[in-house]
């Protein structure tokens, strides 16, 4: 079989022909993606998305963004008669009327949840292995703004079925933006189209979830996966890999089959979810009404740590001259979100004027070999967690019989010490993982053959390690360190003279300072060798456009 | 970092070429399979290196016995994907266990049918594919210099040549062109929604009735007037809405309230008496923290509960915070009864209900001030 | 080489394999998950039709009342510092409380927990002592079976009125939700009929009162056949979760669908080592 089958020879010579498709894919037919399970987190985001798109495109066919009131008729039995938004009732039929329905109203929901928690984990494997780095940093943002309309995708769609339990997250959306200073009241009087809740909201949301947002992802995740496929992939530090090229399974035919696998797994996993596990059950809820409200109301797990925030905060309020701020509602609206966001966009920028690292980076490190930017990592995610723990606080105190004001008080306290205290034992592990890793290479591994010395002693034989997996370790980058020492007339550099440049130069040498240095062998050793280290590190690259 | 001649157009086609096999090179299948490995690996770009091994083929043994578990995986698909079409067709919705069972069908075999395309394309990678460890270079991002400088140089000939450096005059109008068409759009917002003006500062338990009388209180879900003699059971709570406005959900949304009946002795300074009747007090049931409808009820402690973020008020106090984020009590309405014993609202509430807002102000302060 | 080797080479390269203990982690979750199936509240209930009638051999509840209740009561139902009086609360509240088992209480908590019935507790038992308390001053009695027959009631009425009166503590399906200082609303799931109308009149502990007065006996009986209704229900969309809302839901889409999803990569990338000589 040395010619294409006619079919495909022709088609593609008809592409060909008006496209000039084949410089393309004799480009990039062949293109290697590096393998590593963590590299596919990403997809479970990219895939639900597309189940998102598909499901919801689905429910669109049958949903009805009204808010006019309607009494049900329907094949809910418990509801019969009861006034509701059309909305709701469309939802509803949906769920018992429409064949699949159900099945499609779970799926979509379910995708929803793994989309905002793919994009969640795949953020981190980013970041931990500071897959952000030059060049990668516009991606990064264009990665921190997928998330935030992400959660803004979340908000809207939860709103739509108009139930009671969404009504309240509406209910608190619009109470949150109320206390807005000076434009508050007047974009709440927009958004609903004058007091709430109005008869606007619902179909404005509507546009907003299934046109505006979903266009504005589709473009940032087109434009995502783009960078990332001209900027190729980074990988794992490992055998035969290097800064200057990647190692794995070409995009044809192996990437593009295991790509199809795990979207299939992806699919399969939220139909799983979709069949086996009921997800917001609206019939339970009940309609909307602004008077009513279930105990126990939650919003979905990616807004958990604004709701964390909201009970978290003490009443302060300041009124001045007329006016009023409502900080128990500000702060914790947006506080956490701020340092969330704006963290995870600035980091790589504050990691590059900290290390003053300008070069490219396309190995990934392992997170033990930067102990400082994991242990950072790990401190917001305690920062995160408590937030989000606390925004459940009301069933943990409900399931556990833990009262409830402990839970509260407790979070005060732990929102400010757990993040320090995770900090502190991340990098402790992180350096421990180092010496173990520092060991491995100059003692090798347990064999588990034992042996009985002469004099009766027993041992076991350690080998080296495995070829592949010394390479792995021995991946280990160097965190550059900027130059702050006084030189040879004991005058520091220029940059290091101002209190912000010796800030940066303590910084710097606490952000990148080896605590673990192996050597050739993987000995560790001593402080004069790793300074030399650190001139080599100093002396290549653009490292000197730093001074 | 060379691969791109500015001087030279035709190069558009880069001259990094990853790994296809070259244009007379051998087309994958049976015994010249390692030939045309070696055919991509030497492309100049995709190549092998010391200590990977390349191409790496399926012992042909176990990819046949692979094969058929992939076949079976495959079949499993196609009796999965037919029996969700006969899922379809044989079960009926319209009630609550044939949603289930229809869920239940329709989901499983989905399921069934995904996972098994996905473990049999799987394994087809893994036991039938050759294994790969290919190797790209790699190249800077950066374009270079001499791209750069001539990209500089274009674009500033460019705007020379539009003579947009040159005329002023263009260069501004221009400016002054663009800038209402810009703003366009927002004014077209406008209509979005009315102003807020003193909308958030009143409820209707102040708008006066049809026939003058005060507005009556009745019970949320049933619209009864409640007769002051008939609730009194200390202990006891209501949900309670205006008369008329049972079904306005913007009404409820600041109207709705909480009457609760307390014994004479519990009720405690903070609660404004006058507005009371006989032991029968009625609260905002609005959270004045982002307003959620704060109703959970202990009458033993006489704490009201708001289920969003638990801000906790004292009902026999006059509804003062003492847990929580809420920053000021929930507003007392003042009611009375009418002559035929039904109670009914004095007045507006004093304050504005619910949130707090930029233009609220001390509102309890000025009230106060008002009073005195 | 002197020396005995003895070779774990085969339960070490197993222990080592690279999905070994991606393998654990996963075994450990399905645990954590089967137990929490075995563990979650089921929606079952007790029908234990409570007969409420006349018998009123008040000297029999009386000496019943001494032997279990006057210690914290008081002899004559009076109260003293641990407990309320008994005059006046009838005979509804002595049902309710003592054949739910909350009382006699076990100990001073925040709130007395429904518990197994003692042995000495029959029917006839609460019914002597409903009369023995309802004797000392009246209040409620225990409501008829007519008028707790949910098959009697409107559910979708009862809906909305249990949407506006009961969910705020109680939760949309009547799940029970966290009050102040330790306290609950208990789930509804294990109340009966009778217990549930007992509750509304006499608002036990923490509950407040919804007297027939303001909530008619039919409309309680409409709530009743909501609660009742809903609790049987069918969750046809596959398993309720708890029916707590999105807190379980962000648990299964983390647990089951983030730590399924992270295997199938694993399995897709792993690289088969081969075995070592």
């Amino acid at each position: 079989m040395n010619t294409p089958p006619k079919a495909i020879a022709d088609t593609s010579t008809f592409l060909d022909d008006r496209l000039g498709a084949g410089r393309f894919l004799k480009r990039n037919l062949r293109k290697v993606f590096p393998d590593h399970w963590s590299f596919l987190l990403g997809e479970i985001a990219l895939y639900s998305f597309i189940i998102l798109l598909l499901t919801g495109t689905f429910l669109t066919l049958w949903f009805k963004p009204s808010m006019g009131e309607v009494t049900y008729s329907g094949s809910y039995q418990p509801l019969v008669g009861v006034r509701m938004s059309e909305a709701y009732a469309s939802a509803l039929n949906i769920s018992f009327d429409v064949r699949g329905g159900l099945l499609i109203r779970q799926i979509h929901h379910w995708a929803a949840l793994l989309f905002v928690a793919g994009m969640t984990v795949h953020m981190l494997r980013v970041f931990f292995t500071g897959a952000y780095r030059k060049p990668r940093e516009l991606n990064w943002l264009i990665g921190v703004g997928l998330l935030t309309l992400a959660l803004l995708e979340g908000l809207t769609g939860y709103s739509l079925p108009d139930d009671l339990l969404s009504g309240a997250g509406l209910r608190i959306t619009e109470g949150v933006m109320m206390a807005i200073p000076i434009v508050g009241t007047y974009i709440t009087f927009f958004l609903f189209g004058g007091e709430y809740p109005g008869h606007d909201v619902i179909s404005r949301f509507f546009t907003i979830h299934i046109l505006l947002i979903p266009g504005i992802l589709l473009a940032l995740i087109s434009a995502h996966m783009i960078l990332m496929w001209v900027q190729k992939h980074t990988q794992m530090p490992g055998t035969g890999r290097a800064e200057t090229n990647v190692v794995g399974a070409p995009f044809y035919p192996a990437f593009m089959a295991k790509a199809g696998a795990f979207f299939l797994f992806t699919f399969a996993v939220i139909a799983l979810l979709g069949t086996f596990a009921q997800i917001n059950p609206i019939w339970l809820f009940g309609p909307y009404t602004p008077a009513d409200i279930s105990a126990g109301s939650q919003p979905d797990f990616y807004m958990g740590f604004l709701e964390g925030a909201l009970r978290l905060m003490p009443s302060w309020e300041i009124n001045f001259w007329g006016h009023t701020v409502a900080l128990s509602v500000l702060i914790p609206a947006l506080v956490p979100m701020g340092i969330i966001m704006t963290g995870l966009a600035l980091y790589p920028f504050a990691e590059q004027w900290i290390t003053g690292d300008r070069r490219e980076h396309h190995i990934a490190d392992r997170p033990r070999n930067n102990p400082h930017r994991t242990a950072i990592g790990i401190s917001g995610i305690a920062f995160y967690g408590i937030l989000w723990l606390l925004g459940a606080n009301d069933e943990i105190s409900a399931n556990f019989k833990v009262s409830l004001y402990s839970t509260t008080i407790f979070g005060r306290f732990a929102i400010f010490i757990g993040p320090a205290i995770a900090y502190l034992i991340a990098y402790r592990i992180c350096i421990g993982l180092q010496r173990k890793d520092a060991e491995v290479l100059s003692h090798g591994v347990e064999s588990g053959v034992i042996k009985r010395m002469p004099n009766g002693e027993y041992i076991e034989v350690h080998t080296p390690a495995a070829q592949d997996i010394a390479d792995h370790m021995r991946g280990k980058e160097l965190i550059p360190v900027i130059e702050s020492g006084v030189d040879g007339e004991g005058i520091p550099p220029k940059s290091a003279r101002t209190a912000l440049g010796r800030l940066r130069a303590k910084m710097s040498e606490a952000y990148g300072t080896d605590r673990v240095p192996f050597d050739g062998d993987g000995h560790a050793h001593d402080a004069g060798h790793h300074e030399e280290e650190h001139a080599a590190v100093g002396s290549g690259g653009d490292h000197k456009q730093l001074h | 970092m060379t691969d791109n001649h500015i001087d030279q157009p035709e190069s558009r086609v880069p001259a990094r070429v990853i790994g296809t096999p070259s244009s007379n090179g051998p087309i994958l299948s049976g015994d010249n399979r390692r030939e045309a490995g070696a055919a991509f690996l030497a492309d100049e770009d995709v190549h092998e290196v010391k200590g990977v091994p390349g191409v790496v083929y399926q012992d042909p043994a176990s990819a046949r016995r692979a094969e058929r578990l992939v076949a079976l995986l495959f079949t499993i698909t196609f009796l999965a994907g037919a029996a969700f079409i006969a899922a379809y067709v044989a079960f009926q919705v319209g009630t609550i266990d044939k949603t289930a069972v229809s869920n239940y069908a329709l989901g499983g075999t989905l399921s069934v049918a995904l996972l098994s395309l996905a473990s049999g394309i799987t394994l087809w990678v893994r036991r039938i594919m050759p294994k790969y460890y290919l190797v790209q270079e790699r190249h800077p991002m950066a374009s270079d210099s001499a791209t750069r400088e001539y990209v500089k140089e274009t674009f500033l000939e460019g705007a020379n040549e539009s003579g947009f450096v040159k005329h002023k005059l263009l260069r501004r109008t221009l400016l002054l062109a663009a800038a209402p068409l810009g703003l366009a759009p927002l004014v077209l917002l406008k209509d979005l929604g009315p102003l807020p003006g003193t909308s958030l500062r009143h409820t209707v338990w102040g708008a006066p009735t049809k026939d003058g009388k005060p507005r009556r209180l009745v019970v949320e879900g049933t619209g009864q007037p409640i007769r002051a003699a008939d609730f009194n059971s200390p202990g006891g709570i209501l949900s309670v809405v205006p008369e008329g406005y049972e079904e306005d959900l913007n009404a409820l949304a600041k109207a709705t309230l909480i009457l609760l009946k307390f014994r004479p002795e519990e009720i405690k300074s903070g609660t404004n008496l006058n507005w009371t009747h006989d032991g029968i007090v009625a609260y905002s049931k609005i959270c004045t923290h982002v307003g959620c409808p704060a109703a959970l009820y202990e009458q033993t402690t006489h704490h009201i509960l708001c289920p969003c973020h638990q801000s906790t008020f004292d009902a026999a106090d006059g509804a003062k915070v003492i847990f929580g984020p809420a920053a000021r009590p929930l507003p007392q309405l003042p009611i009375g009864i009418d002559g035929e014993g039904y109670l009914v609202a004095k007045s507006d509430f004093n304050v504005p209900v619910g949130p707090s807002f930029w233009e609220r102000g001390d509102a309890e302060a000025e009230a106060r001030e008002k009073k005195a | 080489m002197i020396g005995t080797g003895i070779s774990v080479n085969s339960i070490t390269a197993r222990r080592r394999h690279p999905l070994a203990r991606f393998a654990v982690v996963a075994l450990a979750l399905g645990l954590l998950g089967g137990g929490y199936a075995v563990a979650a509240p089921n929606g079952s209930s007790a029908d234990a039709a409570i007969a409420s009638g006349k018998a009123d051999d008040v000297a029999q509840g009386k000496s019943l009342f001494v032997a279990h209740c006057a210690s914290c009561h008081g002899l004559n139902a009076e109260g003293s510092g641990k407990a309320p009086t008994l005059v006046g609360v009838g005979a509804a509240a002595v049902d309710f409380q003592v054949s739910s088992g909350r009382m006699p209480a076990a100990d001073a908590g925040p709130q007395a927990p429904r518990k197994p019935l003692a042995d000495w507790v029959t029917p006839q038992a609460i019914k002597d002592l409903a009369a023995y308390v309802q004797s000392l001053g009246g209040g409620p009695t225990v409501p008829s079976a007519e008028q707790v027959d949910p098959a009697k009631g409107d559910p979708a009425k009862g809906g909305e009125l249990f949407r506006a009166n009961c969910i705020q503590c109680h939760n949309f399906v009547g799940a029970g939700g966290a009050l102040t200082y330790g306290k609950y609303a208990p789930p509804l799931n294990p109340a009966t009929p009778t217990q549930i109308y007992e509750a509304m009149i006499t608002g036990p502990q923490a509950m407040p009162v919804f007297n027939d007065s303001t909530i008619t006996p039919e409309q309680k009986r409409d709530m009743i056949a909501y609660i009742t209704h809903v609790r049987s229900q069918v969750d046809p969309g596959g398993s309720g979760l708890g029916r707590i809302g999105p807190v379980t839901e962000g648990l299964v889409a983390w647990i089951a669908g983030i730590s399924l999803l992270i295997l199938a990569a694993i399995w897709i990338t792993a690289k088969k080592r081969r075995a070592k000589a």
